[in-house]
């Protein structure tokens, strides 16, 4: 395992009165694609939107590349390297295809070779380039989120759930498009519910339940044993394959 | 809606022109609604008085333009409330009036170009007294109620209090006559240019006041359509959160917007003042209600709405302050309700995540 490019220690979040994350100890290596596994309302999203500053840190540390990046405001965040694509996809459905990712070029250009790759990977965003993007299907949006979130390089990819609601066969584009991603070397956390999905892509692997992680290690280790699969992630993981 | 197609049954051209009449009115209701409401007062009344009442409509709607965008911005992007933009409206009108009233003695020529100069100057500089009270005023009064609708209104009504008491230590609690420029005052006449309605005369002020609205309409539009920042306003509109996630500070879009919209009411607030020629300190919030008509009307956050809600608001007050003068303000608000009882969320409304 190389070194961490995202390091959380003891991090702790509430969201209104409740309190969501109880001390989230977590590594993401560098150039490694991590998976962040567990049931709904184990605290996987929230940990992601605490990286992204957009759920107030309460305690611990959150560390990118060696600085401290708790407290600081979501923008710097963003420009400091790290991507992030909500479980909602946060699309802009007014605005076109072409808008979208103009507004993700924070530099103002869009990259010509860069912007060829992704067409290459995600045919749809070429061919509704100037529609808007809420009359997208669900899994064309989720590409428009990816590829939002890769249109200039980024250190490190957060994307919540990309599968959710997807036909099998967009999955398989989705897991495509994140092996090259992969290849790349860019840094990426998902979380997933899907986990033949993630077994397929992760390197190392994450386990959360009530706002803590309970299990780390290798993705090959944990797609292994069933039994800690089952002990982990419970019977429900069943009915996502 | 169904009772009126059947009554077309046996006659498919028509019942086509209808469905067809139908559809545009479906996907244009704010043109729909102009057309109907330009169309409606020419069997009223002589075309030649058609046509003067028209025209100062469509200027009264140019200035209620530009005293509403930038209310409707705020809110549509920023999600404030500000009920102190009448104070901006109140301050763009002195500030104007006083450049207008010292230009105007040293220049009493009758030239159109010193005059035209005189009015550049005075709406400039309401322009950027507004702005800059709209930079205190966001950090001082909005910043802290960012999010909470009940205190903006609140505060803002106060700080909108506190903007007009100032204005009445500043220039005086009376009425202040405004000094419309010479070359601005009468009409164009026109015999007999236009069959049908004949000779008009067609005031050069409102004319002015309707070429610097589509003006500044045309320019909002350009800025929101075809520039980056304009995007940006676009998506922070819809989710202001993933403005943030892709690494836009929103605060000073925010700053920004709420400048502009200050800005905006202040040459409202001149062209206003130039056009009555008396301003008081309570003006602007006595022209509140017909701002928050339009903004509501036109759909709340959406500019081109704006823009038509106050062509629609500036048109039914003069059509209907000629008709039946008593009606003219309850004209206006039974406008918004017939609207918003055929289209609940406004004309053009805007969709928010």
């Amino acid at each position: 395992m190389s070194e961490p490019i995202l390091s959380l220690r003891d991090v702790h979040a509430d969201i209104d009165q409740y309190h969501i994350l109880h001390g989230v100890d977590l590594d993401v290596p560098a150039g490694e694609l991590t998976v962040l596994l567990g049931r709904n309302g184990a605290g996987k999203s929230t940990t992601l939107r605490t990286i992204m500053g957009l759920t107030t840190l309460t305690k611990g540390q959150v560390r990118f590349q060696g600085r401290d990046i708790g407290g600081t405001a979501t923008p710097a965040i963003a420009r400091g390297g790290i991507a992030f694509v909500p479980e909602n996809m946060g699309i802009f459905g007014q605005l076109t295809v072409r808008e979208n990712m103009v507004l993700a070029a924070v530099s103002g250009v869009m990259d010509e070779q860069r912007l060829d790759w992704i067409f290459e990977v995600f045919p749809p965003l070429k061919k509704f380039w100037n529609r808007a993007a809420g009359n997208l299907s669900g899994g064309q949006k989720q590409m428009l989120a990816i590829a939002r979130a890769v249109i200039e390089p980024r250190e490190l990819l957060l994307v919540d759930e990309p599968t959710k609601g997807l036909a099998p066969a967009i999955i398989n584009d989705l897991a495509d498009a994140f092996e090259q991603l992969k290849q790349q070397q860019v840094s990426i956390l998902l979380v997933e519910q899907n986990f033949n999905f993630s077994r397929r892509l992760g390197q190392s692997v994450a386990v959360m339940s009530d706002g803590h992680i309970v299990h780390r290690g290798t993705m090959a280790e944990l797609a292994e044993d069933e039994d800690l699969q089952h002990e982990l992630l419970g019977l429900g993981l069943g009915a996502h394959q | 809606m169904s009772a009126p197609q059947d009554t077309f049954d046996a006659d498919t051209s028509n019942r086509s022109w209808w469905e067809r009449l139908r559809a545009f009115q479906q996907d244009k209701p704010h043109l729909f609604l102009l057309l109907i409401m330009v169309m409606v007062p020419l069997f009223l009344m002589n075309p030649s008085t058609w046509a003067v009442l028209t025209l100062s409509g469509l200027a009264m709607g140019a200035m209620l333009f530009l005293m509403a965008s930038g209310m409707t911005l705020t809110f549509g992007l920023m999600n404030v409330l500000n009920l102190a933009h009448g104070s901006f409206i109140s301050l763009g009108a002195f500030a104007g009036a006083t450049v207008l009233t010292m230009w105007l003695n040293d220049y009493t020529s009758g030239s159109l170009w010193v005059n035209l100069v005189a009015v550049v100057p005075a709406l400039l500089f309401a322009l950027v007294v507004a702005g800059l009270l709209g930079v205190l005023f966001e950090r001082l009064v909005i910043r802290p109620v960012y999010g909470d609708h009940l205190k903006q209104i609140l505060v803002t009504v106060g700080g909108s209090i506190i903007v007009m008491e100032l204005l009445q230590v500043i220039w005086g609690s009376n009425e202040i006559p405004v000094p419309r420029p010479e070359a601005l005052r009468g009409a164009l006449l026109i015999r007999d240019a236009i069959p049908v309605i004949g000779g008009i005369a067609l005031e050069k002020y409102r004319l002015l006041a309707v070429v610097l609205g589509l003006a500044v309409y045309a320019l909002m539009l350009w800025v929101i359509d075809r520039t980056r920042l304009g995007i940006l306003i676009r998506a922070g509109v819809e989710n202001r959160e993933m403005v943030e996630v892709h690494g836009y500070r929103i605060r000073l879009l925010f700053l920004a917007v709420f400048v502009a919209g200050s800005a905006l009411a202040g040459i409202g607030g001149a062209m206003w003042a130039m056009y009555r020629e008396i301003i008081t300190a309570h003006m602007g919030e006595e022209l509140m209600i017909s701002v928050i008509v339009v903004i509501i009307l036109g759909g709340l956050g959406s500019v081109r709405g704006c823009f038509y809600g106050a062509m629609l608001v500036g048109l039914i007050n003069l059509y209907v302050g000629f008709l039946e003068p008593r009606l003219a303000a309850v004209a206006t608000v039974g406008l918004m309700v017939a609207v918003l009882m055929w289209r609940p969320q406004g004309l053009i409304p805007v969709i928010k995540v």
